[in-house]
């Protein structure tokens, strides 16, 4: 992908003469072969998916195979199934993003406070993103959301017992609410990541500026809302945009929640079912060069985020 | 640098806040040493006598399935896909930052790319090559996957470590006379360790995770610690102290490695962006 030159920074004399030319050379030389890897294997499968989205190739019947033409982008544009997982990819991923972005802002600016037993309520806060995603999403749904024996509601039980009330509410959460119930779970593993994050950007907030304007009797909003925030924006678009790269992406909570059922199939999951379910390899080739279509289009606008924040690591 | 007296109520909420989120993680551990019988209680069993029988499931007392072969298979592909990224990945910044190449922001922004198409778009031609050239169910295949999955971001934080190298430093060896050993030894290897070690921690915690590309491509051979979790919910009748038993065992490896390195987790997650 093509992006300006960002940084002012000496480069070779774009001279090329023969020594000079050996010279570049070895500059490039321990750069080629992660280079070569990365585009091997992370490129060369998309130009493979981009033909087999002509084909007509459904492993099931090996004999009808041949060209296909458009015929497999037609049929992902009229296939409801699979408008309907770009939506809910779209819900999930923003509702993620977000709520976790600003559960971890408020949790950052707790944790940067001084109170007692810091590090350990700072250990405690990071333990849910270092539970393997597969077992937190199994942790959520058979011993939290159990609508018989789960945690939620044997909680719930708990509390109606201790004020007397006989009936407590015990909703069977994923049926109910099956897209809430993954987005809990994910945010809930990726709230300690964008607290990390920003507190880290808390933390090299420059002192001198805040203790002037507290000085100068700055209320504490004040100081908030036009030295802290302004100062945190890079970090809170570094902590959305990795975020967003990560849960676009996901596959674990939504294959072991709901196994995309109830309108949760995301567009990995659906991809997924029509490869190695449905096993039609030419529409689900569609599928996927559509989607890495709509994604380039994204991760342009997102590198230039990137780009901002390159630039001002550099100047730092 | 903040009015921190008047705050002091803050911390309570910060506790209760920390309690709330590692519950599920502690209520977790604490039913893996409950019985079936009592981790399926409602309300729940607070002080329900502990046992290790939900961990002798796990490690087949009783069906015989040994947990060892995919907790194997994650640790080999975990650990050879780190050591593969940073051969890889070490020379490659080098290349970015301390002598750079023409273009090198183009190049760095070219790895960068690669993370954001979707992983899903390309596993089928991976599954059929790996078909039509033997390498389903191969745990090697595996771990060349993983390398490419992670070799991005390790390009990225090395690189912003390596950055940091002072070019006086360089220019003054290079006027002593010292070699590219020497240098490599001397200057830079002092500033690139920190980021070694952040970029092996996020490395082996994102091949760890791994369940896309292991859940395609191997099958019972080489399948991996998350593969054999899935499988487990199929059990029938009583089994969450069994699972939490396999859930603890299996995330172990990363909550220890997470929290004896934690400033090394925000550097890497943060792609070096955060120091």
């Amino acid at each position: 992908m093509a992006t300006q030159a960002l940084v002012d920074r000496p480069l070779v004399n774009p001279v090329r003469s023969g020594p000079k030319r050996a010279a570049e050379w070895a500059r490039r030389a321990p750069l080629l072969p992660a280079l070569v890897f990365t585009i091997i294997i992370t490129q060369l499968p998309f130009v493979v998916t981009l033909i087999i989205s002509f084909l007509r190739w459904n492993a099931l019947d090996p004999s009808n195979r041949g060209f296909a033409g458009l015929g497999n982008y037609i049929a992902v544009a009229t296939d409801s199934a699979l408008r309907s997982s770009v939506v809910t990819t779209v819900i999930l991923t923003v509702a993620v993003v977000v709520v976790s972005l600003l559960l971890g802002l408020g949790l950052a600016l707790l944790l940067d406070q001084k109170f007692r037993g810091r590090g350990f309520v700072r250990t405690l806060l990071i333990a849910p993103f270092l539970v393997v995603p597969v077992a937190a999403a199994l942790l959520w749904k058979h011993v939290l959301y159990n609508p018989e024996y789960g945690l939620l509601n044997g909680a719930l039980t708990w509390i109606w017992s201790l004020f007397g009330g006989a009936n407590p509410p015990q909703p069977d959460w994923i049926s109910s609410m099956p897209l809430i119930s993954v987005e809990a779970a994910l945010v809930w593993q990726w709230t300690p990541f964008m607290m990390l994050i920003l507190l880290a950007g808390l933390q090299s907030r420059p002192g001198d500026a805040i203790e002037a304007a507290q000085i100068d009797g700055a209320t504490p909003w004040q100081v908030f809302r036009y030295l802290t925030l302004p100062h945190l924006r890079q970090y809170l678009e570094l902590g959305g945009l990795l975020g967003s790269i990560y849960i676009v992406q996901n596959f674990d909570a939504v294959f072991t929640i709901t196994s995309g059922g109830l309108g949760t199939a995301n567009l990995p999951y659906t991809i997924y079912q029509t490869f190695f379910q449905a096993h039609d390899y030419g529409q689900a080739s569609a599928a996927g060069v559509i989607v890495v279509i709509a994604s380039i289009i994204i991760a342009t606008f997102a590198l230039r985020v990137v780009s901002s924040l390159l630039r001002n690591e550099v100047k730092s | 640098m903040t009015p921190r007296k008047v705050w002091r109520p803050w911390g309570v909420f910060a506790w209760l806040a920390g309690i709330l989120f590692a519950l599920p993680v502690l209520w977790m551990i604490l039913t893996s040493f409950h019985s079936e019988s009592d981790a399926a209680t409602n309300p729940p069993s607070l002080l329900a006598p502990l046992t290790l029988s939900g961990y002798e499931e796990f490690f087949g007392v009783s069906s015989g399935v040994s947990p060892w072969p995919p907790l194997i298979n994650s640790a080999s592909a975990s650990i050879g896909s780190t050591i593969l990224v940073l051969l890889l990945a070490i020379p490659a910044a080098y290349a970015l930052s301390i002598k750079p190449v023409r273009k090198w922001s183009d190049v760095l922004f070219f790895f960068l790319s690669t993370k954001m198409l979707p992983v899903v778009a390309g596993t089928l031609p991976i599954y059929l090559f790996a078909q039509f050239s033997g390498l389903l169910d191969n745990i090697s295949f595996l771990t060349v996957l993983y390398t490419s999955m992670n070799l991005p971001i390790a390009v990225w934080l090395m690189r912003s470590f390596l950055a940091e190298v002072p070019v006086e430093m360089l220019e003054a060896a290079a006027l002593d006379g010292a070699g590219l050993i020497t240098t490599l030894r001397r200057v830079v290897a002092p500033v690139a360790m920190p980021g070694i070690a952040a970029t092996s921690l996020i490395c082996f915690i994102f091949s760890w995770n791994e369940l896309l590309f292991a859940r395609v491509l191997t099958g019972v051979v080489a399948g991996t610690a998350p593969v054999f979790l899935t499988s487990f919910v199929t059990s029938q009748g009583l089994f969450l102290a069994k699972v939490c038993a396999a859930a603890t065992v299996i995330s172990l490896p990363v909550l220890a490695a997470g929290f004896a390195a934690q400033d090394k987790l925000v550097q890497g997650l943060s792609l070096g962006a955060v120091k």
